[in-house]
């Protein structure tokens, strides 16, 4: 008798085989993180029903195994190998198993040269993924299964992880997407993630087999990735077991199970993993705390009949609906605290008509909409103000500490930091993918394992040795809790352990503080998570101080916007009625706005009396119809500028360009030198998402920058269009502007090519050329290329080359000069105008409207105007930096911080690719010059996600800010 | 903005304790009496452990790299330690030049420093790109000397040490008699000694014979490449212990030597200059320094190639030629092209099971590392190469089961064929000369993409 014992992140399955290989009894059972008892459980199950004692061949396989397997001596088999272990056995037609896990994603390659593939440690398409995103659909799996049958159409969401995507279903879900069209979306989410990151070059054909426990319940999702790979894929019978099958297959030791049962019991018991003090020592030190953090309250009254004028707040967030009402006394009269549904507006609805029936004549003199549905509240309901969220929170803040230094707001989503100077907004920090424990991550955590938010966060308090769980982010943090599950934490110290590791993640990710002292002394602590008394505590313990945190700390939003309401001194509001709110009526409908390149998904909410509230929208042009062209962003000007390097008929024949990375910039100076060698020169345009998702089988790595797995898409489009040669030089050095101590490009940029000549089979029948080339020494330059085309075209004579090369970097500097001269320009009309200049500062290539999202649109509507770095970096000398200031690029960022010091009119928003190395460097140095000079820092980190309502709020701080 | 940051002085060499980060074990330790030797008081910084990570967090941006996390974290916690006089103790670290964010450590670090409190700490620029003239510490020639001798003494004590431990039949006595070699070097430099041609060809060939006197029995066993970004192929608190857990798993290990990185560097000045232009006079210098080198490494080789049961190590000349085809030799930012090289060598020498290691986010290893895999396996398609990415919180355990995936198959292969390493000596696939290729200076071929 042969046993598989297959142990996974969320289930145990178990097999058993007999002298001919078939299988006499098998089962699936998740064990919701109770590993080590559940395993015992099935070992001594088998023991009794199957082997009756006897001794059994016996190995353990699975992602959780691996560790238990070896404590009871037990064999271990690697999960992706048993998988191809059963896959020659018992489908040996197949030519490519995909295997999708609870955290994990597989790719085995079985003909043509085996090869075996699983996911990084950055990946976010497997089961787990799937789960998350269905709890925020509020749906089961199979339930958004079936909602996935009756999608009419797909919405782009970022697949590279949950909390991507997650930041592009919610703001969906709030704008009214259908929650079939997003169920069927997040299944494309999952195919693409696991073809990007799995499928490295190797075309995925012949016979599929689909494995694992979501391609087996998920019929939809199946059908998504057929569609996708253009093939019909089986999933076989026992799809769910091929890992338990493998390792039944490859067991050749055998064991008494009731042994080794005993011996799983006995390993929990001696292992140990690393800690942190416990929050508390002793109980009075806990009542002590108590006490302090019950003085921290507001006034209350109750909401009767002769309370006066009353000031409504309403924060509509990403998951939540809060509201407060208070009097002339800023006495709290109401609150209310409810789940959005996906939709706020009933809500809303429902809560003001219940305030109108309970009062009737009460006097409102202003109500004011604040979180990411400001806008839609007050379009609907006819709200007097609105007011951003950090506004709002900090008007609150000072309420109860009017000489507060610094404010921490950990809600659901989001992390709102903001330090307070002359009280004013000094610098903005808000939580990005890879730093997003917060309120929900401790929720999904506590169901996870069995218990309500309170309950969790009461364990806590008396753990004597919290867990220590590093950082990073969600999807690392799951496997760090089953490792501490593992090695016997107890629930105690794992709830302990996250709550610091939420407080760490908001001090050292996204706050970026190293002491007490970069906070200030006065600190007020708010949002809902800090109810939370362990991360209250946490919190106070990792900065050695101590700080406040008001009463209502989760409707402080609310609150915060009441109090904004009631300052501007409103006598009426001109809130919608009881009547009107009671035959209010919302429609939604989703058109593609087609105005533009970026074609974005428009949700379209209809009100009563023609009022309309469009969402999913970059830039006003489907709200105002304005012209075109915004006069006064450089970014438009500039894709302009590229766009009118047009081919003309070239002797030579046809040469093309990516437009990617640092061609971006180059363009004018390849596109001339090819041209005047008498080459036709195409290029392959600005991307686009599908131009990504063609590519998007070839990138070898996934965690570079998007910008960069943008290049495969380009070399695909480029591939298609008729060109003899494929022009993209390796490029160590950058053009040397005399900023910084050397001149480099960064390694991604400098050898990006390499990798494009080693992994895009499209190449095959094209030359590519992708020689090292740089063109910072003129001379040098035309030496080299001559050499390189000489190889390829003997007839290209020497003074042609010299007459290119001049003429090319004629071409870059008049292009450089243009784009200086057209900033010069928006900056004299801006000033005329009375608006504020933002630096948009980024690379070139930050320019493509699928690489910047269209952030450069969305700050003019702000009325705005927007310059690039490099327009105003010639205007400052190389001055010293505390780094060492080695790439072109990031010199030009320097300067351009540098260069606005003493332009009261202008600030720097910095964009971020995310997986740029190099920024984990220029970032700080960027703030500290900025700072410096008493301006304030802005970084936007930007990835394939496409939404921007973080953003927004970000810019709408920044300008709210700049106003005081 | 810039910092007025502490020059490490020359008066510091006697007053002030200069702490090092402890990359590679073997080598560092006699590095450090070489250092010792030229007056320095040097420490080697042996703190590990979860704090370290934890100051790393605290005080460097957390999207940098791991090895900048822990070097950086390590230094601080031990600062913090109470074990140094904070007026009298000072820092080194390395310092590179190439394009990576690497050459920016130094700065990251005394950003830290002034953080952490503690701005009165000098750093020190260990380097051979001539950054941080200023510094009071100089690598001369007597130090230059010692300090690539002790690289090419642990060069050999690593792969002999590596040859030998899976087969020894007294667990321990390979790792004993490391430790007995590195005495040995540092009593030698004590003496003035070692650093010779003439010296350090007799270590050689004593080392060589120490270890074929060891007592071995050969098993057949998956024999499995370790390459990657410098410091976490090398460091065991950078790569979770790599070497010790291969061991566990019952594989030969093979670190491709340090000496290469050396190498690799003083080839890069000259293809520079003959790619992109530059002083003709400098790129002759590199390929006398080169020769000089190449003389060493031969007797090395040599030494080795004397016990057919050691599989020496190639000539770098040659180890170079195989990155020809497969990536330009003029990508030099990290590890470059010579990690594709390395991974090629390990390919021909019958280690075709590699892990590729590198930091979470690793730029180089986009474009070298995992960028080249596809094309090696097109040209030796039994490549089993698994990419690992190092952080302070991706776990353990996922790590090695992906490091137990390729090994998987490695043994499947091993089981199959049955050959390999099989029972007896290691074929010589080691050869000590190499057809064709003369002896050093680079040919201007190589500089052609």
């Amino acid at each position: 008798m042969k046993i598989g014992l297959d142990i996974g992140s969320t289930t145990i399955k178990c097999v058993v085989l007999d002298e001919t290989d078939s299988i006499i009894y098998k089962a699936y059972e998740r064990h919701y993180s109770h590993i080590v008892e559940k395993a015992a459980e099935v070992l001594a199950r088998l023991d009794k029903e199957i082997c009756k004692g006897e001794k059994a061949l016996l190995s353990i396989s699975g992602s959780a195994g691996m560790g238990l397997a070896t404590a009871c001596d037990v064999p271990f088999v690697q999960e992706v190998f048993a998988t191809r272990v059963a896959a020659k056995r018992y489908a040996p037609d197949a030519d490519v198993v995909i295997e999708l896990g609870g955290e994990d994603a597989k790719i085995l390659f079985l003909t043509h040269g085996t090869e075996v593939r699983m996911n990084g440690s950055c990946a976010g398409g497997t089961g787990a993924f799937i789960d998350q995103m269905a709890t925020l659909l509020k749906m089961t799996p199979d339930e958004m299964n079936e909602a996935a049958r009756h999608a009419e159409k797909t919405y782009t969401i970022a697949s590279r992880c949950g909390v991507f995507a997650k930041s592009d279903i919610q703001p969906l879900l709030n704008q009214g997407a259908k929650a079939s069209d997003v169920a069927a979306s997040i299944f494309y989410a999952v195919v693409n993630q696991t073809i990007a990151g799995l499928a490295q070059g190797r075309v995925i054909q012949g016979n599929v087999l689909y494995l694992g426990g979501p391609l087996t319940f998920l019929p939809q999702l199946k059908k998504s990735f057929d569609k996708v790979l253009k093939l019909t894929g089986t999933c076989p019978e026992n799809s769910l077991y091929y890992v338990a099958l493998g390792a039944a297959l490859y067991s050749d030791k055998a064991l008494n199970l009731a042994e080794v049962a005993d011996r799983l019991e006995k390993y929990s018991a001696t292992a140990s993993y690393a800690f942190d003090p416990p929050l508390f020592a002793s109980r009075e030190e806990y009542e002590a705390f108590r006490v302090r953090h019950a003085k921290a309250s507001v006034p209350r009254r109750p909401f009767t009949g002769d309370v006066g004028k009353v000031y409504i707040g309403i924060d509509a967030g990403s998951t939540t609906v809060k509201a407060a009402v208070i009097d002339e006394e800023e006495n709290l009269l109401f609150t209310s605290y409810q789940p959005n549904s996906g939709n706020p507006i009933p809500i809303i609805r429902q809560l003001l008509m219940e305030i109108y029936r309970a009062h009737p004549g009460l006097e409102i003199g202003s109500v004011t909409a604040t979180g990411y549905g400001e806008d839609i509240v007050k379009s609907a309901f006819g709200v007097d103000y609105g007011v951003v969220e950090t506004v709002a929170h900090f008007t609150a803040a000072k309420h109860f500490m009017p000489d507060v230094d610094f404010v921490i707001d950990i809600g659901g989503q989001d992390m709102k930091c903001f330090k307070i100077e002359n009280g004013a907004i000094s610098n903005i920090f808000l939580n990005e993918a890879c730093s997003s424990g917060c309120g929900s991550f401790l929720q999904t955590f506590a169901q996870a394992l069995g218990y309500d938010v309170p309950e969790f966060a009461k364990l806590a308090l008396f753990a004597d040795r919290p867990v220590d769980l590093g950082s990073r982010c969600t999807v690392f943090m799951n496997s760090s809790v089953k490792q501490a599950q593992k090695d016997g934490a107890s629930i105690e110290n794992i709830s302990a352990g996250l709550a610091i590791s939420v407080v760490k993640n908001a001090l050292y990710k996204v706050i970026r503080a190293s002491g007490p002292e970069e906070l200030g002394k006065k600190i007020v602590v708010q949002g809902g998570t800090f109810y939370n008394e362990a991360v209250l505590r946490a919190f106070e313990q990792e900065m050695g101080v101590e700080v406040i945190r008001p009463d209502i700390a989760g409707l402080m939003g609310a609150f915060g916007a009441a109090l904004y309401g009631k300052a501007k001194g409103r006598k009426q509001s001109t809130l919608l009625s009881l009547t009107e709110l009671e035959n209010f009526t919302q429609e939604v409908r989703n058109v593609a706005c087609g105005l533009c390149g970026n074609n974005c998904q428009l949700t379209v909410n209809l009100f009563p009396g023609g009022k309309k509230y469009i969402s999913g929208n970059r830039c006003d042009r489907p709200i105002t119809h304005r012209g075109a062209e915004n006069p006064l962003n450089l970014y438009e000007y500039k894709l302009h500028l590229l766009e009118s390097y047009r081919a003309e008929p070239g002797p030579r024949g046809t040469i093309g360009l990516p437009l990617a990375l640092n061609m971006y910039e180059l363009l004018p100076f390849w596109h001339t030198f090819f041209t005047k060698l008498g080459f036709s020169v195409v290029n392959s345009g600005a991307a686009s998402r599908k131009l990504y998702l063609e590519g998007q089988s070839t990138i070898p790595s996934d965690t570079v920058c998007y910008p960069a797995k943008l290049v495969h898409g380009h070399l695909h489009k480029l591939s298609k269009m008729a060109v003899d040669t494929i022009f993209y030089p390796c490029m160590t050095y950058n053009v040397d502007e005399h900023l910084g101590d050397n001149c480099y490009n960064c390694p991604v940029v400098a050898y990006y090519p390499e990798v494009i000549a080693a992994n895009c089979h499209e190449l095959q029948n094209i030359r590519f050329l992708y020689d090292y080339v740089d063109i910072h020494r003129h001379k040098d330059f035309v030496k080299k290329i001559g050499a390189i085309l000489a190889r390829i075209w003997p007839d290209i004579t020497r003074p042609e080359v010299y007459a290119a090369a001049d003429a090319a970097y004629a071409e870059y500097d008049a292009h450089m000069a243009q784009v200086r001269a057209k900033a010069t320009e928006i900056i004299a009309k801006a000033r005329s105008e009375g608006r504020q200049i933002i630096v948009l500062a980024g690379r070139p290539y930050h320019v493509d409207p699928e690489i910047n999202h269209g952030i450069d649109k969305l700050i003019c509507s702000h009325g705005a105007a927007v310059i690039t770095e490099d327009s105003i970096s010639h205007l400052v000398e190389k001055f010293p930096t505390s780094i060492l200031n080695q790439w072109t690029y990031h010199s030009r960022l320097y300067a351009a911080a540098k260069y606005i010091a003493d332009q009261p009119d202008m600030n720097l928003v910095q964009l971020v690719s995310f997986g740029c190395g190099v920024d984990a460097i220029t970032t700080d140095e960027t703030r500290e010059i900025l700072q410096e000079e008493g301006k304030l820092y802005t970084q936007i980190k930007i990835d394939e996600i496409a939404n921007l309502g973080a953003v927004n709020i970000r810019l709408r701080s920044l300008f709210a800010a700049l106003e005081q | 903005m810039e910092y007025q940051y502490p020059r490490f002085t020359p008066e510091m060499k006697k007053t002030h304790t200069i702490l090092m980060p402890n990359m590679a074990p073997i080598h560092f330790e006699m590095i450090v009496e070489a250092m010792r030797d030229e007056g320095y008081k040097v420490e080697l910084l042996d703190n590990s452990g979860h704090d370290v990570a934890q100051e790393g967090l605290k005080y460097v941006h957390n999207d940098t790299c791991y090895p900048a996390l822990l070097v950086i974290g390590q230094f601080i916690n031990a600062l913090k330690s109470g074990k140094y006089d904070l007026d009298r103790t000072a820092l080194i670290i390395t310092q590179t030049g190439g394009g990576c964010r690497a050459s920016n450590y130094i700065h990251l670090l005394r950003k830290a420093l002034v953080k952490a409190g503690f701005p009165q700490v000098p750093v020190a620029s260990l380097n051979f790109s001539g950054l941080e003239k200023d510094s009071g510490f100089q690598l001369t020639l007597p130090l230059i000397r010692k300090v690539l001798a002790a690289v090419f003494y642990g060069d050999e004590l690593m792969s002999l040490a590596n040859q030998t431990r899976p087969y020894e039949n007294q667990p321990g006595s390979a790792d004993a008699l490391v430790h007995r070699w590195v005495r040995e070097i540092a009593d030698q430099f004590d003496k003035k000694h070692g650093v010779t041609l003439a010296d350090m060809t007799a270590n050689f060939n004593a080392i060589a014979r120490d270890f074929a006197a060891l007592d071995v029995t050969y098993t057949p066993k998956v024999k499995v490449g370790v390459v990657g970004e410098i410091y976490v192929k090398y460091s065991p608190l950078g790569n979770n212990h790599l070497e010790e857990f291969l061991h566990s798993e019952d594989c030969e290990v093979n670190l491709p030597g340090l000496m290469g990185f050396v190498q690799y560097c003083i080839a890069n000045t000259s293809i520079t200059i003959r790619l992109y232009g530059g002083s003709r006079l400098v790129a002759l210098g590199a390929d006398a320094l080169m020769k000089w080198l190449t003389r060493r490494e031969q007797r090395m080789i040599d030494a080795i190639a004397r016990y057919p049961q050691f599989h020496a190590p190639t000539l770098f000349e040659h180890t170079m030629q195989l990155a020809k085809g497969v990536i330009g030799y003029g990508n030099k930012m990290g590890e470059g092209w010579l990690l594709t090289s390395e991974m090629m060598e390990l390919q021909k020498t019958g280690f075709e099971n590699i892990v590729c290691a590198q930091p979470f986010g690793c730029l180089p290893n986009h474009i070298c590392g995992k960028g080249m895999i596809n094309k090696i396996r097109t040209i030796y398609p039994n490549a089993n190469i698994t990419p690992i990415d190092y952080d302070p919180s991706a776990t353990r355990v996922n790590q090695e089961n992906r490091i137990k995936l390729m090994l998987s198959v490695a043994r499947e292969r091993l089981n199959d064929h049955g050959s390999g390493s099989a029972g007896t000596p290691a074929p010589v696939y080691g050869q000590v000369k190499v057809p064709g290729v003369k002896v050093p200076g680079l040919s201007p071929a190589f500089a052609e993409n």
